[in-house]
Formats: structure tokens, sequence, C-alpha cells
């Protein structure tokens, strides 16, 4: 779609202005409001979220964070809880020796889908079997955004990346692995949703799906899966200002939106 | 007080009085993990390491203490990584193969300076440059004890959990199928150490939300800091790792005082190894012998003052021949360095050999004393 009529911030001169804050916002368990990620990225607001979710939760004082490699791993600096920085692939089973040892406390997985349904697929295949009770949350952008967009076992058939020029060629590269789907079909899953980051209510959902993950695991009812579709501009081939919409459309339309296993329901 | 929050508490185990008993290595070497205090093991089975697994398996519940069988080795680190970050005791270990496989996490987790401790029940002795050279990428180190024997293994177990403590830093006991394998009589009984600190850096999550939430990390990342700033962090690293090779050192030797063959040898081979030499002490024939005890950090020192004193070294080991690369450090040319052996292993591969037979022994030492190689 064009972006002709839409707010642009041209590159081509300094700005006129200096960049300002309209409207404050820090949740709580972000220790500062800088980040190093990009501009139009879908990582901060997803994260955004689920700190949220803890803060309104009560469970700031108990939660403990396994975080994986992608771009998401410079807001281990700012995440004001507990962390343990895991190697690329392998937090659910680092997530699974701290619940073992450390029941009460709420323990989270953050990773990309490179980390997770690439190099680590069989992790979280494993601790959703054993039916874990700990919530894993992938930030699927559909690329490895911090090498500079290459293709992940989750990019759509067409999709264009740094290694796949043309776009993602299902005769050459297969077709996507669409993890949530995967997950819920394993007996000791309580809870999987997929929701995304790419327009406000949204967003305010996605908030909603995470803290449902949080409390299947306070419950102690097992493994809770939460899959969150956010934007990789820089990655992607796609203008900024586009990549809400070609994450609704495009990324969208492969992992469809919606709650796919749920206990109670 | 649970069990779980009793190995939180910084070392103290379950008391065992000392009685003595006729236990397999392996049974032996679970016995002294808990007796010190471990209650968490992640584990994949291999031979010879699985009968570890299926003691720790037995006995971890009955202490309270969680035992996973891993889909992998690649888990069964990730697991024992995630139970050390909240400050219990833990462990994990396989064959030299199996090891290999947890390489990325055992280098990413001796940077993280958690205290992990692991077993290589190896297939031979060919695991010996993964073992102290670090079969995993960056600059680190871990310490290796090399017992000879079940009731070495029952002391050097408990003390690989207080060193794992005292320095925050992996440390491997390096068996073989005999250790895990033999049945010996073992004084089962707890070691006390001198106390160690809190671990006030393990995460329990209560420091959510205060602004001093922790950050358990191998790449040097901290709160409120959006670079790693490397070239700090390796070098503090390194100095700490200097420091344990001053420290920690620890080697048997008998006969290097008046000696013509110095033999080095470590593991179960050097079990025979000294009673060979022994054996040709009472025959009047004046060989000796050094025991590394800590293949890292290697006794460099004390194999170079005992080569001073003798006409000759030959090393022993069941490979290839990797411990003689050590052992000329140590030497520095002041005497001639040979190899007498060797590779020798049953037909299965799991590194039962000819090389355990004290006259197989005692051949290869003749031909040291009269300068002949043999080279593998």
């Amino acid at each position: 779609m064009s972006s002709d009529n839409k707010r642009i911030i041209s590159t081509d001169a300094p700005p006129s202005v200096p960049a300002q804050k309209l409207v404050p916002f820090k949740p709580d368990l972000l220790l500062s409001e800088d980040h190093h990620l990009c501009p139009g990225c879908g990582e901060p607001a997803a994260v955004r979220m689920m700190l949220e979710a803890i803060q309104e939760m009560g469970c700031a004082q108990k939660a403990i964070g396994v975080v994986g490699i992608g771009c998401y791993t410079a807001l281990t600096g700012v995440i004001d809880t507990d962390l343990i920085q895991a190697l690329h692939g392998r937090a659910p089973s680092v997530a699974t020796g701290a619940k073992r040892m450390q029941p009460e406390s709420l323990i989270y997985t953050l990773q990309g889908d490179g980390d997770m349904v690439n190099e680590g697929l069989q992790e979280v295949i494993h601790a959703a079997a054993r039916g874990e009770n700990i919530t894993c949350i992938l930030l699927n952008n559909g690329v490895f955004g911090e090498t500079g967009g290459h293709m992940t076992a989750s990019t759509v058939v067409g999709q264009r990346t740094k290694n796949t020029l043309e776009g993602r060629d299902a005769e050459l590269h297969g077709q996507p692995i669409l993890i949530s789907e995967m997950i819920a079909q394993l007996s000791g899953v309580a809870y999987v949703a997929r929701c995304g980051v790419f327009n406000a209510s949204q967003t305010a959902n996605s908030k909603r799906i995470i803290r449902k993950a949080f409390e299947t695991q306070v419950a102690g009812k097992g493994f809770s899966f939460v899959e969150i579709l956010t934007m990789c501009p820089t990655g992607w081939f796609v203008p900024v200002i586009d990549g809400p919409d070609y994450l609704e459309n495009v990324l969208g339309e492969v992992h469809q939106l919606g709650v796919l296993k749920s206990l109670e329901e | 007080m649970s069990a779980v929050k009793e190995a939180k508490t910084g070392g103290q185990g379950t008391k065992v009085e000392g009685t003595k008993v006729l236990m397999e290595g392996s049974e032996a070497m679970a016995q002294a993990s808990i007796a010190a205090g471990c209650r968490f093991f992640s584990g994949y089975p291999m031979t010879p390491f699985t009968e570890i697994l299926e003691n720790f398996g037995k006995k971890l519940p009955d202490v309270g203490g969680v035992n996973i069988n891993a889909e992998s080795e690649l888990e069964a680190i990730g697991m024992a990584w995630g139970a050390l970050a909240t400050g219990a005791r833990a462990a994990t270990g396989s064959t030299g193969q199996g090891l290999s496989l947890m390489q990325e996490s055992i280098s990413e987790i001796t940077r993280a300076e958690l205290p992990l401790v692991y077993f290589n029940m190896s297939r031979g002795q060919a695991d010996y440059f993964q073992s102290t050279r670090g079969g995993g990428h960056g600059d680190y180190r871990n310490i290796v004890l090399a017992p000879c024997d079940v009731a070495e293994a029952v002391e050097l177990t408990q003390l690989a959990f207080y060193l794992a403590d005292l320095w925050r830093n992996p440390v491997q006991i390096f068996g073989d199928y005999l250790l895990a394998h033999t049945n010996e009589t073992v004084e089962m009984k707890t070691i006390e150490f001198p106390a160690l600190p809190g671990k006030d850096w393990a995460v329990d999550g209560s420091l959510g939300g205060t602004g001093k939430s922790r950050n358990i990390n191998p790449i040097g990342m901290s709160k409120l800091k959006h670079t790693i700033e490397p070239e700090a962090f390796w070098r503090r690293l390194n100095l700490k790792h200097k420091e344990i090779e001053k420290a920690e050192v620890r080697y048997e030797e008998e006969f290097v005082d008046d000696a013509e063959l110095l033999i080095v040898a470590f593991g179960t081979v050097a079990r025979f190894v000294r009673y060979v030499v022994r054996e040709m002490r009472s025959e009047g024939i004046k060989v000796a012998y050094i025991r590394p005890i800590t293949l890292w950090p290697f006794p460099y020192e004390a194999v170079g003052s005992a080569a001073k004193k003798v006409k000759r070294v030959a090393v022993l080991e069941q490979n290839a021949g990797q411990m003689i690369d050590d052992v000329r450090l140590g030497v520095l040319g002041q005497a001639p360095v040979i190899s007498i052996g060797g590779i020798s292993s049953d037909e299965a591969g799991f590194g039962i050999g000819p090389i355990h037979d004290t006259q197989d022994i005692r051949r290869r030492i003749e031909s040291g004393l009269a300068g002949q190689e043999i080279e593998v």
C-alpha cells in the first residue's frame, strides 16, 4: 500500500525541531524509557504489555524471566524483574530448572521466532509436552531481526528477507512452522493464544492474553504459551509506516490470531 | 525447612555419618553429591555415565530434590543452569560424547559464574583436551578433578561442590567406566568445608520492581546498561582463573627424590601405575610417579621440580597423547619426555583395556626405563 498520504518524518535533512515525547509512559517494571531497538519495532510494545500484566497481577516480586538471544535481549538492561540470560534457543530448559527449584515464582521465557522456532524448537516442544508449569512468550516477526532480517522457520511464503530476496519460495524453503498450532496439540498444554501489536486494540488484547497465560501458571494448570506477532520493518523491506499493516495482513494471514487452547473453554 | 531451601543455604547437605559400605562408583558419586547438598540433577543416558543418572533418580526424591530425564544433553545442561541460577546446588553429566553437545552451555555457564558440577564418565581418557582446554568457545577454564578410585571420588565429589561455590565456576569430575562401575569399600561421610558467602546473586524474583533486580548473565550485560563492556568483563574472569590456577593445584607423588624414571599418569590408570611403581621399588628399581588430581589447574611446578631430579619422564595416559603436552610444559626441557602409551580399549569402545592390567603397565614402564617410546 502507498504511504504517500501518511505523516512521514523526512530524513534528507536534519529535523527542524528536536524529538519530543508526546505522552509520558513508563511501566513500573521498566528501569528506563530508553531502548536501542529500531523505530517501528513491535517488540517494545509487546514487552511493555508483558511487564504491565506482571505488575497488575501483583507478581512483580515473584517473576523471573529467562531471555533468549535476539533484538529484545537489549531490553534486559531495562526490564526490572529478575532475569536469567539463556543461550539462543535454550530458554525453556533453563526456565524448567528454575521453576522446579523455585515453584512459587512466576517463570516466563522471552524468545523470538529464530530463537524458539529455529534453534530451540525441541526445547519448547518438550517443555510443553512435560506440561511444565511455565509461560513461554514468543515475539514472532518472521525474521532474524538482529542479524538484519533473515529467513526464519516462521517467515511466510513470499516474504522477502535478506537471504530470500525474491521472497520465501515454498519449493526451496518449505512452508512456515505454525508453532502455536503445534503446541496446542500437546496434552500437557493448558493455554495457547496468538495476538499481535499492529494496532491499539490488539496491543491491549495482547496484555489480556499474557495475563491469562500467567494466571494459568499461577493456578498450576500446566504449560502456557503466548505468541505475539511484532513488526520488524527494517528487516522486512517494508517502509516503517507500513509495518503494522504488513503484520496484520501478510504475517497475520498465515499466523492467525486467536485463542487456540484454553483448558477452561 | 524444605530440602530445596536447605540446598540454597549455600552448601550444608544431608549429614551422613561415616560407615564403611561396599558401593559402586556411580552410586557413591550420587550419594556424595547429595551429602554435599546437591538437590537437582538432569541428564540423558549414555554408557558408562547412565548409572549416575539412575542413582540420582533413585535418591533425590527422598531428600525433596528433583531429578529430570532431559530430552537431550542440550536440555540437561540447560535445566541445571536454571536450577543453579536460583542458588540450588545442581549437577549434570555424561560421557565425553554427550559433553560435546553441552559445551556451548558449559562455556556460557562459566561466564555466567554459576557453580555447576558435572560428571564426565569418559570412555578411556581421550577427553583430556575437551576437559582441560574447554571444548566450547571463548576464554574460560573449568576445574577438573580426576579421582583414581571410588573412595577418592566420594571426597572429590564433595570438594567439587565446595570449589564450585567458592569460585563460582564449574567443576568437572573426570572418571571413566572403571570408576563408575567398580564396587569398592567406601566410607560415606559428609566432609565439613569452611563457610561460604551467601548466594545474594541468585534469582528468586524478590527484587522485581525495586530497581535492584538481578540479571544472571554470561555476556556481561547488566541493568541500566546498553553496552556489555566486554573487555572489563573478560579481564575480570581471566584474573579469577589465574587465582584458581595458583590456589587449587592438587597432586600425589611418590619416590621422586631418588628416581631415574618419573611416570606421570592420572585417574584409574594412575591407580595401577602406583601399584606397579611400589612393586618395582620393592625390587630396588628407581621409578617414581606423579598423579595430577587436578587436571586443571595442572601441577606444572611439581612436574617441573621432579623433572630436575630424574633422567627421564614417561607419560602414560589412555589416549593418543594429550596430557603429554602439559607434562612438557611443566618439564620445560629439563629432561626428555616420552610417551609410553596408549590407546587401549575393549571391543565395545567403552575404554576398559589391557592398560588396566598391572603386567601391561609394568611392560610399559620397563620400556620407559630403557628409553623406548611406545607411541600409542
